[in-house]
């Protein structure tokens, strides 16, 4: 199952992924709309750890035994028929659980109060829009972290 | 204390669009953009910005323009407003006024005032996407005549290249093949990244092209292409030993540089990291002095002894490369060269770039590379030996055309090296000496080299080139010629518009409408 892989050595830490993702999973889908007129401010699904020196953008890996699925307490959380992990937000009730259970810290508190937000793969989109945007080639959609694209 | 010079250029930002996303202030190494005190709204310091265009390009909402600051000095035409800020530069530092990149004063482009010849009703034009076309270059020196010998018992008079098990009676000088006349120059290790030189050796290892690596000394990381590297021996002699010499595609010896005639470099101590003191062989901390002449070199024949002295060590299978900036004697300079034994001569006109070069000398010193280019070819041919060495031209060789228009006008090959900066992203802010490129290029920060992936640079650069021969086949086609050597020195095929009776003797074109 194709991912997106960040690649440390060469992440600026600039956070264009971070504005492009907010704004993609935003109501209108558009940049300055999402960000300057939208009631609720857009939630990225990526985050970069670190500085300019050294950075890392991190978003959810979609793991083979993925604690959130185990741990969630409606059966929201759940694994999709391509092998990506979603939220069904019909039936998440905001308890937050899986932001606390992801090692990566790939589970965040989604707008407003109720449901979370996390990395979808853009499926909708095709490419992931993050790593369509990164100035520095550091994320690539591929099948292993070895994969070329 | 008063700041006499007022910002060159101011930042704007567009309310509307601009989203606070930040992206600027991260990336501009020159810290022209931060945010206020209250963390949400953005400032800028106009006064640092040099116009390298990296906060604007990466802006996601383009929210931000960089703009001539329009509040400037009473015009006067002969105290131009860019003279005035010098002074209260020097008088501020005492200091020697320093550039990047080349001169870009407002002299004669003599390849903008060169026209192109194309083939009508008597003489056929070539379509190259249908017939072939040959754009292989082999530089290095020719033989007088080819000698041939055959089976024992014949003569080697009466052997010719027909006779059966014929083979040359001596063997050939080194030549360097390449795909295509176009080269990439110097740039050393120190003044560009190593991305940077990876970026560009990548693409010529893939092309069938040379780099060059520079005074500064070739990095292990680039020892998988030195077979594509052009090493360079310069006046301070930085990173030269055997395998240096005898894994690369050919050697230089740089004299002079188009940007800088006359003037050696300096690199100091602070810039010696480990890595560049590793590659330049030369210990940590050390100022890096590069004289400004060789000083071994004070005359032809020191020249001849530099040169045989590298064909021996290199058991003569390197061609060795002369390279040396255009001035008055250009003709003579070459001339010489070519006679003390050089398989190449580079000439490096006075728009060359640069790292860093005095300014005053940078837009002063020097002459065009399209006339000394061809007052060199015809003197060599007067002389009778322009097959003794091959004639790469260079200095601000900025399109397809120009690459034509020196061929034409006697040149094998072209060297370029701000076009291939271009394309992998530098916007020619001319800063390189501040080592603060926010393009990654001109730098040594980690933060910033980051910025360049080689990977998917060198495909910028192999894109490049390969448009360029691809627009040069085409060119060549309309002529009616199918391959680079028919091209060369054809200067029937250039015509001059605008120019003097005097430039188009140097030049040896006539004018359009002749």
């Amino acid at each position: 199952m194709k991912k997106v892989y960040p690649r440390e050595e060469w992440c600026l830490g600039c956070k264009l992924c971070e504005v492009y993702c907010a704004a993609a999973h935003s109501r209108t889908g558009d940049l300055i709309s999402a960000f300057k007129q939208e009631p609720k401010k857009p939630v990225s699904r990526i985050v970069v750890e670190g500085n300019t020196q050294h950075s890392i953008a991190i978003s959810c890996r979609h793991c083979t035994a993925a604690p959130c699925v185990e741990s969630c307490i409606t059966g929201a959380m759940q694994r999709r028929p391509d092998g990506s992990i979603g939220c069904d937000e019909t039936r998440c009730v905001g308890c937050m659980t899986c932001v606390l259970v992801c090692p990566f810290g790939a589970v965040h508190k989604g707008e407003g109060n109720k449901t979370i937000s996390k990395c979808d793969l853009c499926t909708e989109r095709g490419t992931p829009t993050c790593v369509e945007h990164c100035p520095a080639f550091a994320l690539v959609y591929q099948e292993n972290e070895e994969g070329g694209r | 204390m008063i700041n006499y010079t007022l910002p060159e250029f101011l930042v704007d930002r567009d309310r509307d669009r601009c989203i606070q996303c930040g992206v600027c202030v991260r990336q501009c190494a020159n810290e022209v953009h931060f945010f206020a005190p209250d963390g949400a709204s953005l400032r800028t310091d106009d006064a640092k910005c040099v116009n390298c265009q990296r906060c604007a390009t990466l802006c996601p909402t383009h929210a931000i323009s960089i703009r001539k600051n329009p509040n400037q000095l009473r015009e006067s035409a002969n105290w131009q407003p860019q003279l005035i800020r010098e002074i209260y530069k020097q008088a501020d530092t005492g200091g020697v006024l320093l550039s990047g990149m080349g001169n870009p004063q407002n002299y004669p482009v003599y390849w903008d005032k060169l026209l192109l010849n194309a083939s009508q009703v008597t003489n056929p034009s070539i379509d190259p996407l249908r017939e072939p076309m040959e754009t292989r270059v082999m530089i290095g020196r020719k033989p007088d005549s080819l000698n041939f010998v055959c089976d024992a018992k014949t003569p080697r008079e009466k052997c010719s290249i027909n006779s059966p098990g014929s083979r040359l009676a001596e063997p050939l000088p080194p030549q360097l093949e390449l795909k295509t006349p176009i080269l990439f120059s110097a740039m050393s290790f120190g003044s560009i990244s190593l991305n940077a030189q990876k970026s560009l050796a990548m693409a010529a290892q893939r092309l069938g092209t040379v780099f060059n690596c520079g005074e500064g000394g070739l990095h292990a990381d680039l020892l998988p292409y030195a077979k594509n590297c052009v090493v360079q021996v310069a006046s301070g002699r930085f990173g030269v030993y055997r395998d240096y010499l005898m894994n690369s595609a050919a050697i230089e010896i740089k004299v002079g540089q188009g940007a800088k005639p006359g003037i050696g470099g300096h690199l100091p101590g602070e810039k010696v990291n480990e890595e560049v003191s590793k590659t330049r062989r030369i210990p940590e901390g050390t100022d890096a002095l590069s004289p400004a002449p060789h000083h071994d070199i004070y005359s032809i024949e020191d020249l001849r002894q530099l040169i045989f002295a590298l064909k021996e060590a290199t058991n003569y299978t390197k061609p060795v490369f002369v390279k040396i900036a255009a001035v008055h004697n250009a003709a003579a300079i070459a001339s010489g060269t070519a006679r003390a034994g050089a398989d190449a001569i580079i000439i490096d006109g006075f728009r060359g770039g640069t790292g860093a070069a005095p300014t005053r000398v940078r837009d002063n010193v020097g002459i065009p590379v399209e006339l000394a280019l061809a007052v060199i070819d015809q003197r060599l041919r007067d002389e009778g030996i322009r097959h003794h060495v091959s004639l790469i031209a260079t200095g601000s060789i900025r399109c397809s055309t120009d690459v034509v228009k020196a061929i034409a006008l006697g040149a094998d090959a072209v060297y370029i090296a701000s076009a291939a900066l271009i394309s992998i992203g530098c916007h020619l802010c001319r800063n390189c000496y501040t080592g603060k490129c926010n393009w990654g290029i001109a730098t040594q920060r980690e933060d910033l080299t980051r910025r360049l992936n080689p990977e998917e640079m060198s495909l910028r650069a192999e894109n490049l080139i390969h448009a360029w021969t691809h627009e040069l086949t085409e060119i060549m086609g309309g002529m009616g010629i199918n391959a680079i050597d028919s091209l060369r020195g054809n200067r029937l095929m250039l015509r001059g518009i605008g120019l003097s009776q005097k430039e188009l003797d140097l030049l040896g074109v006539l004018h359009a409408g002749e």
